[in-house]
């Protein structure tokens, strides 16, 4: 399974992104945000957190303006898979592949702390290693976790089984406590908290881990 | 452009005394221009010169078998086996952060960032030491809420874990706020970068963002005392940008693996003319620059204006010649600014050139070496007064009085704020103890604390510097770490007054000792006087910043009690109430003396400690609010009730050093006992975790009660919200 991660000026999960996928057994390799094309042969486009381009607009708003981004928009029209966490839900939304917006914290503050999250569907490749249903501990960092959508769209995301995760319970004032949300293929996976630091026993948490592990596997049989 | 007339006012706005002046006119035997001018006055201030306190900061330890580097190169470094090194230093920003808080306290994290990514290292952690007025003063909840907001705003976007510190309120500092911020980095300890030049006619660059006219003056700023002209001095504080530092630590880091670095100082107090001066003395060289060539954001900068600028995010450096294309190449790649902005030459000068005009022509080793030093007259601390007799209280009534207290409060309100987790290794978040770093793509783990307990500084500086040090150095045993090394804050008041200077001497003596007496040598600082407002002066606050090495994540202490676990105490019990946490927080009694340390004690109990930790599930050190309130910081943090068999004050609240409190299976405590018998180290079982009820003697309240209270009394008092908002 071959596996790219954006790096961005300002992007700072970018190698804890890359090592939870090598562990999970992925082939890595980076990508820079002035390259203009992505290698060959990907499987998937991981864009990470942090703060690309200083996110003092609004965030993720300059990346999806990006050299990088055309590359990025076809590959997800091609059909291929993406995953974007914290940053990257911001910069996906950003570039219209995932619906609705990312607004300040409804407490305005920057959030850390462990997140209690309950996967609402496990039928994509990405939280196939869940169950419905399931809770799981993955910690938040986050300024703008403020999941934001209208009603019409709200309704688009629920009646096609779109929302991955919600919060459990509410922590940033997202509408319907929305933590993570798929494209209309199942292919692109925007969502705030960080798997990433849930990946390592080490780190006193491994819920994440089945994201990687279930997204490495089936992307490998793919 | 006319540049002023020299006259006395201008001399005395620069913060140079009369006497200082004159040593001036000797050195260069004519008046100086205005630009030479605001050079000594950038060289010579207390922050840089460190003029009152070199005399005493030399009687500190400082070398180990384990030390690479010691104070005076940006960080101090510590070998951490297997060809890596720490790179740790911590730093005040408490002016500007009382001045402007979010951008104050904002960039003390980035300078103190930079600081450690000038050396080579990559920034793995960071800790903020605050202190703060009493919550219910006006200024209070403005500057916590500013503080805590641009710490986080900086290190978040930097992207580096925040994983310890402290916060304390006390009305000594209502009007003189203290920022220490912290930060660790890892390095291969063969590629360390220094800061002495070498070589004649080599380029002098400059790297990072433009200079601007933000910060001019700000070193002399924040060696000067606050008065009611303070608004005024908003414009000397300067603004942060973590997105180009960010960019700045990736673009050195390449540009030291591609080998083109003689050398490189970043610009932080007093910008281009202390990294300047710094990298030409220590490579006993002088410096030319033609400020035409220097990057600037604004027009019409005037040579004393980017002299004296402290904008954001710059580093210079002593490059390679052969290696330019290479080197400006890196810049570019992260969209950076690189300028050749001048070179080394062989005599000794300082030779500034603008407009085709020398605006500076100045003997550059004198800048520094010849800076003032002054052995300021100093007296002894009285001898504190007797014990408080303090009134009566229940056990679970004081217990309350602490925990309702900001100071003593769960501080998720602060660290929430910070990203704790960034980079993906912090095993042990902040909350209880030291934090725990590992050392990435290894078993190896770091661990970080910073400690000090005012109170006890201000009755009797030389055991409560002693005790700063022995705390630091308890909380790195207590998650079992071995110590290394330390780094010192000192922050204190006027030095000109014989009594803040006796303070100052008196802590000095006992963090020395200390750190003697626990192979804990000091490897960077900075020391921070002048807090004072309207002549009042601080508590003395020497912040120690400790770091522990832990060699294989299976020795740490990581665990939480268990139910059933029983609570033993290391370390004799005395039942010490002078200046205590419960005298202070039930009362308002701040009297009697601080705890006295016994290093022979710390030392052993400490080694005992780090000897068993195979039969512990857990330890904390015993700080203060004694027994009682570090019980219910374990039993509270695991979700568990807690039983304390003893209902005496002292024994519950006493504040006795050298004392750890451990929990072990019930199962471990005979072979715990046998061997703290044998290594003639008292152990006393002082009761259990366990249950839905916090008990202390016969007085009793449900957990669940005062954990509402604990985890709620800090956002209460500063009147803020939690950030956790449904």
């Amino acid at each position: 399974m071959k596996a790219a991660v954006v790096t961005f000026p300002g992007s700072n999960c970018d190698r804890d992104l890359a090592v939870a996928l090598k562990q999970a057994g992925a082939d890595v390799q980076r990508v820079w945000h002035k390259d203009t094309s992505l290698p060959q042969g990907l499987d998937l486009v991981a864009v990470p957190g942090g703060f690309s381009y200083g996110d003092y607009l609004r965030c993720g708003a300059i990346a999806a303006h990006s050299p990088i981004a055309p590359a990025l928009r076809a590959h997800a029209e091609r059909g291929g898979y993406m995953l974007g966490i914290c940053n990257g839900f911001q910069v996906l939304t950003e570039l219209g592949l995932l619906p609705g917006a990312l607004m300040r914290n409804a407490g305005l503050t920057f959030l850390c702390k462990p997140a209690t999250l309950r996967v609402e569907t496990a039928d994509n490749v990405f939280t196939a290693g869940y169950r419905t249903g399931q809770q799981i501990s993955v910690p938040v960092a986050h300024h703008d976790g403020n999941y934001q959508i209208d009603a019409e769209g709200l309704t688009a995301l629920r009646d096609q089984d779109r929302i991955a995760f919600t919060y459990a319970p509410a922590i940033n004032g997202s509408v319907a406590d929305i933590a993570g949300v798929l494209s209309a293929n199942r292919r692109v996976l925007g969502m705030m908290p960080h798997p990433e630091r849930a990946a390592d026993p080490a780190l006193g948490g491994t819920d994440g881990a089945a994201l990687f592990a279930g997204l490495v596997g089936r992307l490998a049989l793919a | 452009m006319q540049e002023p007339t020299i006259t006395p006012e201008l001399i005395a706005a620069h913060g140079l005394k009369p006497d200082e002046y004159d040593r001036i006119l000797q050195i260069i035997g004519r008046e100086p221009s205005f630009t030479e001018l605001g050079i000594f006055s950038a060289m010579w201030n207390e922050h840089c010169s460190y003029k009152s306190s070199k005399k005493w900061l030399r009687t500190l330890p400082t070398e180990g078998p384990q030390v690479i580097c010691g104070p005076g190169e940006n960080a101090g470094v510590v070998d951490i086996g297997d060809g890596q090194a720490v790179v740790f230093k911590m730093e005040s920003h408490n002016h500007p952060s009382y001045i402007e808080p979010h951008q104050g306290a904002a960039t003390g994290v980035g300078g103190i960032l930079r600081d450690v990514f000038t050396m080579g290292a990559r920034p793995i952690a960071a800790m903020d030491a605050l202190s703060f007025g009493l919550p219910d003063h006006p200024k209070t909840a403005h500057l916590v809420k500013g503080v805590v907001e641009g710490i986080g705003a900086y290190g978040n976007a930097f992207g580096v874990p925040n994983v310890g510190g402290e916060v304390r309120f006390h009305a000594s500092y209502n009007g003189n706020c203290l920022v220490n911020a912290f930060a660790a980095g890892l390095a291969d300890a063969d590629k360390i970068f220094y800061s002495a030049a070498s070589g004649v006619g080599m380029p002098v660059v400059y790297l990072g963002a433009k200079t601007g006219r933000d910060g001019v003056g700000g070193a002399t700023m924040a060696s000067a005392e606050f008065d009611d002209t303070i608004e005024d001095k908003r414009p000397t504080v300067q603004v942060g940008d973590p997105f180009t530092e960010k960019k700045l630590l990736e673009a050195c880091l390449e540009l030291m693996a591609s080998g083109s670095v003689i050398s490189i100082q970043d610009m932080g107090a007093a910008g281009l003319t202390c990294s300047a001066v710094e990298m030409g003395d220590k490579g006993g060289l002088g410096i030319k620059l033609i400020l035409d060539h220097v990057p600037q954001r604004e027009t019409n900068m005037s040579a004393y204006e980017m002299m004296l600028s402290e904008s954001q995010e710059r580093m210079l450096m002593v490059l390679k010649p052969e290696k330019e294309a290479e080197a400006r190449a890196i810049f570019e790649k992260w969209d950076l600014d690189f300028a050749i902005i001048g070179e080394t030459i062989p005599e000794d000068r300082f030779l500034i050139i603008h407009g085709n005009e020398i605006k500076a022509d100045l003997p550059l080793s004198k800048l520094s070496s010849s800076a003032p030093e002054y052995d300021r007259p100093w007296v002894e601390t009285p001898a504190a007064g007797p014990a408080p007799a303090l009134p009566q209280i229940a056990p679970i009534a004081a217990l309350r009085a602490l925990i309702a207290s900001p100071n003593h409060a769960h501080k998720a309100w602060v660290w929430e704020q910070y990203d704790t987790q960034v980079g993906a290794d912090t095993i042990r978040r902040p909350g209880l103890g030291a934090g725990v770093v590992r050392v990435h793509g290894t078993r190896k783990a770091l661990a970080f604390t910073s400690d000090v307990t005012p109170r006890y500084v201000r009755a009797n500086p030389y055991e409560g510097g002693k005790q700063a040090v022995a705390e630091a150095w308890r909380n790195l045993i207590a998650v079992g770490a071995r110590p290394l090394a330390t780094t010192d804050n000192l922050n204190f008041g006027n030095p000109e007054k014989p009594e803040i200077m006796g303070q100052f001497v008196g802590a000095i003596k006992g963090i020395g000792e200390a750190c003697r007496a626990l192979d804990f040598p000091i490897v960077s600082g900075n020391v921070s006087l002048y807090n004072e407002t309207d002549g009042k002066a601080i508590m003395p606050t020497p912040t120690i910043g400790g770091v522990g090495l832990i060699g294989d994540l299976d020795d740490m202490i990581s665990g939480l009690p268990q139910a059933g676990d029983v609570a033993l105490v290391i370390g004799a019990t005395q039942g010490h109430l002078g200046q205590s946490a419960l005298a202070y927080e039930a009362f308002g009694i701040e009297a009697g003396d601080a705890p006295p340390v016994d290093l022979t004690a710390e030392r052993k109990h400490g080694e005992f400690l780090h000897a068993q930790r195979d039969h512990l599930t857990a330890a904390n050190d015993l700080s203060d609010g004694g027994l009682a309130l570090a019980a219910f910081e374990m039993a509270e943090a695991a979700g568990l009730g807690l039983t304390l068999d003893a209902s005496d004050m002292g024994q519950l609240f006493g504040e006795d050093q050298a004392r750890y409190l451990v929990a072990c299976r019930p199962d471990r405590v005979e072979a715990l006992r046998r061997a703290a018998d044998e290594a003639g180290v008292p152990l006393e079982k002082v009761g259990h975790f366990g249950g839905d009820s916090v008990t202390l003697g016969g007085d009793s309240a449900p957990l669940a009660e005062l954990s509402m209270l604990y985890r709620t009394a800090f956002a209460a008092a500063i009147k803020g919200d939690m950030p956790d908002h449904a």
